[in-house]
């Protein structure tokens, strides 16, 4: 009976809309299987982390008070007074941080299988983009709780804006909402944080998976060669989703561990006149960036530090963004391949700085 | 019936799927439902000295957080009453020409005891008990 319901909802959709596509989808899509596929499934934990943070977020929203005088007390409020409050808040910032440690490694993994190659190039760039997005929910987001550590976290960010010549001083103001670090730069990012930011990641992310879906997953070199009859492929549905959800039911537990063992410290409310404490550091995925820039020696030949460290990365970023475009001679003597290398001491650096963040 | 092993698995699964989905719920839900503030029951306000109180007048004043309507009548006694009208509990207003209270809402209108004496409210408005002591207007919850 109730089968027969549910079929008959099926045909009342399928006659108006034809529901062909999607019933391709569920029973004829393939997911190649060989031993580097562990990593298709990087992408989906990072959709299910976003998914995590847009419900925390939403959830977080109910209670939260934007404003000076308003958003610590608003945060100790919810850690302290609402129930499971506490729990909510450390979900959404263990997620945010797992978010961007598995789009790291969804990054890198799909640049060392080539999978950004033709006809891909489009689903790089969506994805880089999606990335550069996830950093700007992170920085906007780590000041919400107007506390001591994020306050100057933010001072030290928007500076650095400022060395950019001509259009740095204009832009630092921008995002300052004025000269300086205050009330109004909380109520920029909180707008930044929950509606501009959302708006235009969901246009990104919306391509970035119609690509994949439209173009399929990507086969590796290693496995395009094997010989017909020796390709394994496994449905994506169910095989495929399943697999897909219990990895995301385990991180979901592994999320629901670090929240519960390892919470996320409120600290002291920001004040502004106030000298800045001791150990002023950003979140661990622009630790690289801080300590390169703190590395660098005040001037090198005439240009500031500061400005060449900050041209560096937005020119390696741009780089980084059109890998797919770049054409390399394949070198057949060499046993690592230009790009490769290239991939390697890209993660080599951004690893060996952000240690030394940490220990110098 | 026999339970056989795919039956048996089947159900365990289920049940803590369940059980998973109802760990999750739990807190959001909970999350949702504001935490009652912690602000302390109030049972006397001061509200002013008397002197400074005109005759045929009348102020709001927030006693905890219930709004109180403190009216001082022509031959100076006072009078005060909860200031949320009983009918959709809008503000209500002391009338200096008809001695009457007015909720402008809904046109519900009450006597300076509190009666509603018509329009839509359906009880009287709530009495609180007013001393003078040492020329200071003090109010007091009754009961």
């Amino acid at each position: 009976m109730k089968k027969n319901y549910g079929s008959k909802l099926v045909t009342w959709i399928d006659d108006r809309f034809d529901l062909t596509p999607v019933r391709n989808l569920l029973l004829h899509k393939k997911v190649p299987e060989h031993r580097h596929s562990v990593w298709y499934y990087m992408g989906g934990v990072t959709l299910f982390l976003f998914l995590v943070q847009l419900l925390t977020g939403i959830l977080l929203l109910l209670y939260y008070r934007p404003g000076e005088d308003s958003a610590y007390e608003s945060v100790r409020f919810i850690v302290t007074e609402v129930k499971f409050g506490w729990l909510i808040r450390n979900v959404h910032s263990w997620s945010a941080n797992l978010l961007v440690l598995f789009a790291f490694i969804h990054m890198f993994s799909v640049f060392f299988s080539k999978a950004y190659e033709k006809p891909r190039e489009l689903t790089w760039v969506t994805g880089f983009i999606t990335l550069v997005f996830t950093l700007a929910f992170g920085f906007s987001g780590y000041l919400l709780p107007w506390n001591e550590l994020a306050f100057f976290a933010t001072k030290v960010g928007t500076d650095i804006v400022g060395v950019l010549p001509v259009i740095g001083e204009p832009l630092r103001t921008f995002l300052r909402g004025g000269e300086d670090v205050t009330g109004a730069t909380l109520s920029r990012f909180f707008g930044i944080h929950v509606a501009i930011l959302p708006a235009i990641f969901t246009v990104f992310l919306g391509l970035h998976l119609l690509f994949i879906k439209r173009q399929g997953m990507h086969e590796p070199e290693s496995f395009k060669k094997l010989p017909e009859e020796k390709k394994k492929y496994i449905p994506f549905f169910p095989d495929f989703a399943l697999k897909d959800l219990m990895l995301w039911v385990i991180v979901f537990n592994i999320l629901i561990f670090l929240s519960l063992y390892f919470p996320w410290e409120l600290g002291n409310k920001a004040d502004a006149l106030a000298s800045a404490p001791q150990g002023i550091k950003p979140e661990w995925y622009f630790m690289f960036m801080f300590q390169s820039l703190k590395l660098l020696p005040a001037h090198v030949i005439f240009i500031e530090g500061e400005l060449l460290g900050v041209l560096f990365f937005g020119a390696a970023g741009l780089i980084w963004m059109l890998v797919p475009f770049i054409k390399v001679k394949h070198k057949p003597n060499w046993k690592v391949q230009p790009l490769v290398l290239i991939g390697i001491l890209a993660v080599a650096f951004i690893v060996i700085l952000t240690i030394l963040g940490y220990i110098l | 019936m026999k339970l056989d092993r795919r039956k048996f698995l089947n159900t365990l699964l289920s049940l803590s799927g369940v059980g998973g989905v109802l760990a999750v719920f739990y807190p959001i839900l909970s999350f949702l439902n504001p935490p009652k503030s912690a602000e302390p029951e109030v049972n006397s306000i001061k509200a002013g000295l008397n002197n400074e109180f005109q005759a045929n007048s009348s102020k709001i004043i927030k006693f905890g957080r219930t709004p109180v309507i403190l009216i001082k009548t022509e031959d100076n006694q006072y009078k005060a009453l909860s200031a949320g009208c009983t009918h959709l509990d809008c503000i209500v207003q002391y009338k200096k020409d008809t001695k009457q209270i007015l909720c402008a809402c809904h046109n519900g209108i009450y006597d300076l005891n509190g009666r509603n004496v018509s329009g839509p409210p359906p009880r009287p408005l709530e009495q609180y008990d007013v001393k003078v002591i040492n020329e200071e207007i003090v109010i007091t919850k009754l009961g």
